[in-house]
């Protein structure tokens, strides 16, 4: 495409604007203050302390929210070890109709639970209405029918729940991780306590009416909410017999140093630092849509994000032409627009770290492309953008930024693909773009990382395991796989 | 006069190799020296692992059980000398019969903990069981040659590579082990034995970032254990403990990855 052609293009797609389509914010009581969730009812801290969360769109403040020390975690886990000798383990087919009642909520509050979401966490409305939720009670179904059925799952030896399980969840997709979490873990007979996001605790607590609603018998869920410091007090009480943690490496690492040597059992999904490799014979204009889906959807706040464009050289010129093309037409703006393409950041700080990756790009010497769209006054936002020209050994293409921030690579032979993409210390996922079926399948199997995705990227399914192989963690959450970090199989 | 014996140099087992120690230090059990192995050997087998990782994750799923059979029957044409490394015939026996227990599994695998999944759209969604990579294993000490086996087969009946710290008492039954794995057609790299204290060794393995799994020896002294634990936990290396004498598929699914591939489906 010349020059003098796509600055038409770019001043046509400027005129040619949408009208506001906001999403109703009526539909959500938001309350002033929250509490804890423990036992079945609501709970002052004994700590005492409230945190705000805001919505990072607007900047804001939604609410005050507990912040749980390390009394109330003990409360918390006593709670749910409670429960736990009361006999949830054994009633299999309960434990499948309060999954399955949970899960029918969830769909029937769809929209409550949508627009919370986009309020709290900056996502686009689009996104929490049609990915965040659906799936987030599809999981809680999927699971609804293991719940009984546990002896096909593992028809050999003996399978019990390990008893309570700490689970800590991170702010990308709130009420999706919560379901990842909650639903194999109580089908599989064991009760939680649950820990949310600092920047976003609210459909958590929405979900605490749900199992209300639900008639879940008392102590099974605990949602406790905090900052660090109550993940750390949850993660080495001594009450608790499973981890599951979702989050950073960081992170990721001192929860494993902490329960070194406890027995406690251990799952970790971290970070990643994906490749989205596109070969000569790609369908072009499906690969374009594949990659702009693979690190703009959520922000880039996704863990599996193609962060990493790796392009055979030849078609480099072409499929870039194009993707700028496309990048024009994103629209940013307010989550709650239906017609938003890449909403808030979710937080200041997150925003400060996407920015500090963007100056490193351009101190490296990568060129950097930004289409001219205008950003929000207030609220945290930053513009979808693309960096060429970037070596193996540039900072944004081996740390995962978690934001809007695509890096693209080149490549001249699929050994050379495989190489580059496998050269990193994650391992979640990749992409591969080919029309030839024997080569899409030899690079996947080549690819050393948990999930890949063929000529589509960002598929999530309930009955489909996700989970990374080295840094990016261990344990699957989905599928049958997904149930077996909650059970001790002999 | 008498002819004099020829006596065996008894060395460590790296990049299908047969070396001293790079220290030059030795260390006796039973009047016999044996290598004990530096904290350089240890990166040197890391190194050599890697490797043979590549070769052994490349080759079919049926030739790594042939392979391992193959080793079955290497150990069986020795069975003399791992008698007297051991506690005797009965325990060569377990050892050999485990071998081809695990020979069976490589080809098995996937069928039995990968799935076809059915996902809500036009996707064919699969999942694969693919071996975890280079994978530490701190032997247990006793039973000497069971305990090596039982900890090493499944790792290698997943595909992956090994570097086996086999302490000081495993020694003699290491040294056998090594040579029968020498001539199993296994390829270089992708079963390597150290032999010595493993006090400081121990530390470099579990600490070292290019291992992607940890067998820790569950009898270990529980201190020692945690201490082991915190440093894979800098590599986000996971870490496995199970019984000495264990023969279960659990065995060879803990160093396993499920990779899960979408593929759409359309006209």
């Amino acid at each position: 495409m010349t020059e003098s052609s796509s600055e038409v293009l770019a001043t046509s797609a400027a005129a040619w604007d949408y009208a506001p389509a906001p999403e109703s914010r009526d539909v959500v009581t938001i309350r002033p203050r929250y509490e804890l969730w423990i036992d079945g009812e609501w709970s002052a801290p004994q700590s005492g302390e409230y945190f705000p969360t805001v919505d990072p769109s607007s900047e804001e403040e939604l609410a005050v929210v507990a912040s749980a020390g390390a009394a109330d975690v003990g409360r918390a886990v006593a709670a749910a070890r409670a429960a736990f000798e009361r006999g949830w383990a054994t009633d299999h087919a309960g434990r499948a109709h309060y999954l399955y009642r949970i899960a029918r909520i969830l769909q029937t509050r769809a929209r409550e639970f949508a627009v919370l979401e986009s309020l709290d966490g900056g996502k686009p409305i689009r996104e929490s209405r049609d990915v965040d939720v659906p799936l987030a009670a599809a999981h809680f179904f999927y699971y609804a029918g293991w719940a009984d059925k546990l002896e096909y799952a593992f028809p050999h030896g003996t399978r019990v729940p390990h008893g309570v399980a700490a689970q800590i969840i991170p702010w990308n997709f709130p009420l999706l991780m919560l379901a990842w979490k909650i639903a194999p873990a109580l089908a599989a007979g064991n009760t939680v306590v649950l820990k949310p996001a600092e920047t976003t605790p609210l459909t958590a607590l929405l979900f605490c009416d749900v199992a209300r609603e639900a008639g879940l018998p008392n102590g099974v869920v605990n949602i406790i909410t905090g900052g660090g410091d109550t993940g750390a007090e949850l993660v080495r009480h001594p009450g608790i017999d499973k981890v599951a943690f979702t989050g950073s490496t960081e992170v990721g690492r001192e929860i494993a140093r902490s329960v070194a040597g406890s027995g406690t059992h251990l799952t970790l999904e971290l970070g990643g630092k994906a490749a989205n490799i596109v070969f000569d014979d790609a369908a072009l204009d499906q690969a374009v849509e594949g990659i702009i889906n693979g690190i703009y959807f959520n922000q880039g706040h996704v863990c599996c994000a193609g962060s990493r464009l790796l392009v055979q050289e030849s078609i480099q010129e072409p499929l870039i032409a194009k993707l700028t093309e496309r990048m024009r037409r994103l629209r940013v703006g307010d989550p709650l627009d239906k017609n938003t393409d890449v909403g808030a950041i979710n937080s200041r700080a997150q925003l400060e770290r996407i920015t500090s990756y963007v100056r490193y790009g351009i101190e490296d010497g990568a060129e950097i492309f930004q289409p001219d769209c205008v950003l929000p006054s207030h609220g945290y936002f930053h513009a979808p953008t693309m960096f060429t020209g970037v070596t193996q050994s540039h900072r944004i293409a081996r740390e995962e930024i978690f934001g809007p921030v695509l890096a693209v690579l080149s490549f001249r032979t699929a050994e050379e693909a495989v190489a580059m993409a496998n050269n990193t210390r994650y391992g979640l996922s990749a992409g591969v773009w080919t029309e030839k079926g024997s080569r899409a399948l030899a690079v996947a199997q080549a690819l050393r990382a948990g999930v890949i995705w063929i000529n589509t990227f960002n598929k999530f399914d309930p009955a489909s395991p996700f989970g990374g192989y080295r840094e990016s963690g261990f344990g699957r959450e989905g599928g049958r796989q997904g149930l077996e970090p909650y059970l001790h199989l002999t | 006069m008498s002819r004099l014996t020829v006596t065996k140099t008894n060395k460590l087992f790296i990049d299908g190799s047969f070396v001293r120690s790079e220290s030059g230090q030795t260390f006796t059990i039973a009047g016999d020296r044996y290598p004990r192995a530096s904290r350089k050997d240890v990166r040197d087998a890391v190194r050599a692992a890697r490797a043979g990782y590549a070769r052994w994750s490349a080759q079919t799923p049926y030739n790594r059980g042939q392979v391992l059979y193959r080793l079955a029957e290497m150990l069986e044409t020795r069975r003399h000398e791992l008698e007297a490394a051991c506690s005797g015939a009965a325990e060569v026996e377990r050892s050999i019969d485990r071998v081809v227990w695990y020979a069976g599994w490589p080809d098995k695998l996937t069928q039995v903990l990968g799935s076809t999944n059915s996902v809500a759209g036009p996707y064919l969604n699969y999942t694969t069981a693919e071996p975890t990579g280079v994978v530490g294993v701190l032997a247990p000490t006793e039973p000497p040659l069971e305990g090596l086996i039982s900890r090493l087969a499944p790792v290698l009946a997943g595909g992956n590579a090994a570097v086996v710290l086999a302490g000081e008492v495993s020694a003699p039954a290491a040294v056998v082990l090594a040579e029968a794995l020498a001539t199993s057609d296994l390829p270089a790299g992708a079963a390597n034995l150290l032999t010595g204290p493993t006090h400081e060794t121990a530390k470099v393995l579990a600490g070292h970032l290019d291992i992607d799994a940890l067998d820790l020896d569950v009898a270990g002294e529980p201190g020692y254990l945690i201490e082991l634990e915190r440093l894979a936990a800098g590599g986000v290396t996971r870490v496995v403990r199970q019984r000495a004498t264990e023969q279960t598929l659990g065995c060879v699914a803990a160093f396993v990855e499920h990779k899960t591939v979408w593929h759409p489906r359309g006209i």
